[in-house]
């Protein structure tokens, strides 16, 4: 089965507080510390998964810079056989079609079975996968959290729906699925691993090499865009209890009985 | 501009998230009369047409046995076919949203806004809305050119259902408009959670851990709390997909729905899907070791310090309270 999985490189949220510039026109990017979306080393990995299993490759793409090159060469370490960046100026502030529409001209190229995404990105929009699978004509799932080949033309999918249930559907190969978080364990990578992969030519197609008309992609074709970044007004705050450790459990213990939480 | 409310209804009940849209609706022009759809079949299609149009001044029925489960991929071919040129749509953003709306806008060749809190102004063929990004940590305005429709997917629960008189709006059948549906993803069966060893819909007292408890270890530091205090534990997204609690146990909008009368949120950051899980008004304690976390907008009371450190204190002051010894204080 081949394999394609979409990532994206973002400010990583465990290891920076994202806060307004003194501008305020745009989020503090000094010192923002980057690394794979979450969601799609989950997909990653999901994708090695099922290669292990019923055989073939996982080729990881994403659209972007120079920068990017650093994800694409983590996820190769992780297993991933082949990366491709796809780059070119025309593809600045594209819309999340835009991004579609330039993944969708790569697939066109290629011969992939299954096409995963993370569920949602830094922006949380949750809108790549979707859009690409209506491009393409192929059928989506979103929210996938198990994956079970049934043969070569059919798969079947689990969503995560509300209360912790699951929606079993069964979807025709080929097909995009975007993965959501806790389908799998994520494997371990390593500096050495990383090194591994480091002098691996990766191919950078630009808009011409994939027959991508400008016009339909970066910031003129965007019929969404962001204006600003803003904190909003707060509306409530807790009332902070301070005092020595001992203290705030005497108050906590008076305030849950007080609300008749235990006696 | 015309305005449509695509309904959510389960089991013949309607969604909290359809008086939300209308709300939606009118604060992208005043004086719309947005039209609801409702796709379905049999008996609980119509009793749900029923209640809508108590709301809804119109209201276009889309009857199929195709449709009898929403299949995402069968209802964006029907509203395909009923939607007209230049339609501005707006859907919940919960997981059919997520399925539906992304597609659907690239089959109407209109435009796509996710998630959107609040809509701050219309100018011409501009709308402007508030979105999240960073996991909420930052808001930002995103303008939306509606010239060619759009899709716009509103976050349950950011608008308040509106407290409008009661109308009584007219039903469309527009079923004969959509034929015969077909899709490559079928819809085979729901697998309903097991609630585990321990219901923590059924506890007064939750115990809720996050990303805050740092490693599966710890989990019994919030354990021995939560035997003190005759509560159970409970924990956020991220916990259950490091494996350190089961499913069962996660509160929030893909988890379970709680309604306790103490909430304590330990190094939990509040994120809305979090939040979406906790009802009925509980006292929300939240501790977090970081001032600026979210969870203290949300919590009526909030303790900056290390969960780690303080909860075997908190323990500690239970048990004395309690008169239970730290030997006694497993589970009974």
């Amino acid at each position: 089965m081949e394999i394609l999985v979409c990532v994206k490189r973002v400010p990583d949220t465990s290891e920076n507080e994202i806060v307004l510039n003194s501008a305020g026109n745009d989020i503090e990017r000094d010192d923002l510390v980057f690394s794979v979306n979450e969601w799609d080393n989950y997909a990653v990995e999901e994708a090695l998964q099922i290669a292990d299993r019923v055989g073939g490759n996982v080729t990881v793409v994403t659209v972007g810079g120079e920068d990017d090159e650093e994800v694409l060469r983590r996820e190769m370490a992780m297993g991933a056989k082949h990366a491709v960046l796809i780059s070119d100026e025309a593809f600045e502030g594209s819309d999340g079609k835009g991004l579609a529409t330039i993944l969708k001209a790569f697939i066109e190229k290629g011969n992939y079975d299954l096409i995963l995404t993370g569920v949602q990105a830094d922006d949380g929009c949750a809108q790549v996968g979707g859009m690409l699978a209506a491009m393409l004509d192929y059928p989506f799932a979103s929210l996938v959290n198990a994956i079970e080949v049934l043969d070569g033309k059919r798969i079947k999918v689990c969503r995560e729906i509300e209360g912790g249930n699951k929606e079993v559907n069964e979807v025709d190969l080929p097909c995009v699925l975007s993965i959501q978080t806790g389908i799998n364990e994520p494997r371990y990578v390593g500096m050495r691993g990383i090194r591994q992969v480091a002098s691996i030519e990766i191919p950078t197609p630009c808009a011409a090499d994939l027959g991508i008309d400008p016009a339909t992609v970066g910031a003129a074709a965007a019929k969404v865009r962001r204006v600003d970044y803003f904190v909003p007004a707060v509306t409530k705050q807790a009332e902070m209890l301070q005092g020595s450790n001992e203290e705030i459990a005497d108050k906590v213990i008076e305030l849950a009985k007080a609300k008749g939480g235990f006696r | 501009m015309r305005t449509f409310a695509y309904i959510l209804h389960k089991a013949g009940v309607v969604d909290d998230s359809a008086t939300e849209l209308l709300t939606a609706a009118k604060k992208l022009d005043p004086g719309a009369s947005p039209i609801a759809i409702v796709t379905g079949w049999g008996p609980d299609l119509d009793s749900v047409c029923d209640r809508v149009r108590t709301f809804y001044g119109e209201v276009w029925k889309i009857g199929s046995e195709a449709l009898a489960y929403p299949n995402a991929e069968l209802v964006r071919s029907a509203l395909v076919k009923v939607l007209p040129t230049g339609s501005v749509l707006l859907v919940a953003h919960e997981h059919f949203g997520i399925d539906l709306s992304p597609g659907l806008s690239v089959k109407l060749n209109s435009a796509f806004v996710s998630d959107v809190l609040d809509i701050d102004g219309v100018e011409g063929t501009q709308v402007k809305v508030v979105r999240q990004e960073f996991g909420g940590q930052i808001s930002t305005h995103v303008r939306c050119d509606v010239s060619s429709g759009a899709v716009i997917n509103v976050r349950p629960g950011a608008f308040k259902a509106a407290n409008g008189a009661p109308v009584l709006g007219q039903i469309v059948d527009m079923s004969d408009e959509v034929g015969a549906l077909s899709a490559k993803r079928r819809y085979i069966e729901t697998l309903v959670a097991e609630s585990g060893g321990v219901d923590i819909t059924k506890y007064d007292v939750l115990i809720s851990v996050g990303r805050g408890i740092q490693e599966q270890g710890n989990v019994g530091i919030a354990q021995e709390l939560a035997d003190a205090m005759g509560a159970a534990v409970s924990c956020s997204r991220p916990v259950v997909d490091a494996k350190w609690m089961e499913k069962s146990r996660q509160v929030g909008s893909s988890g379970k729905t709680v309604k306790p009368k103490v909430y304590m949120a330990c190094g939990i950051s509040g994120a809305f899907q979090h939040l979406a899980g906790i009802k009925g008004n509980p006292l929300i304690i939240a501790v977090n070791k970081n001032p600026k976390a979210p969870i203290f907008q949300v919590a009526d009371v909030g303790i900056v310090a290390d969960i780690l450190e303080f909860l075997p204190e908190l323990t500690n002051k239970v048990r004395e309270a309690r008169g239970i010894s730290a030997k006694a204080g497993g589970r009974q």
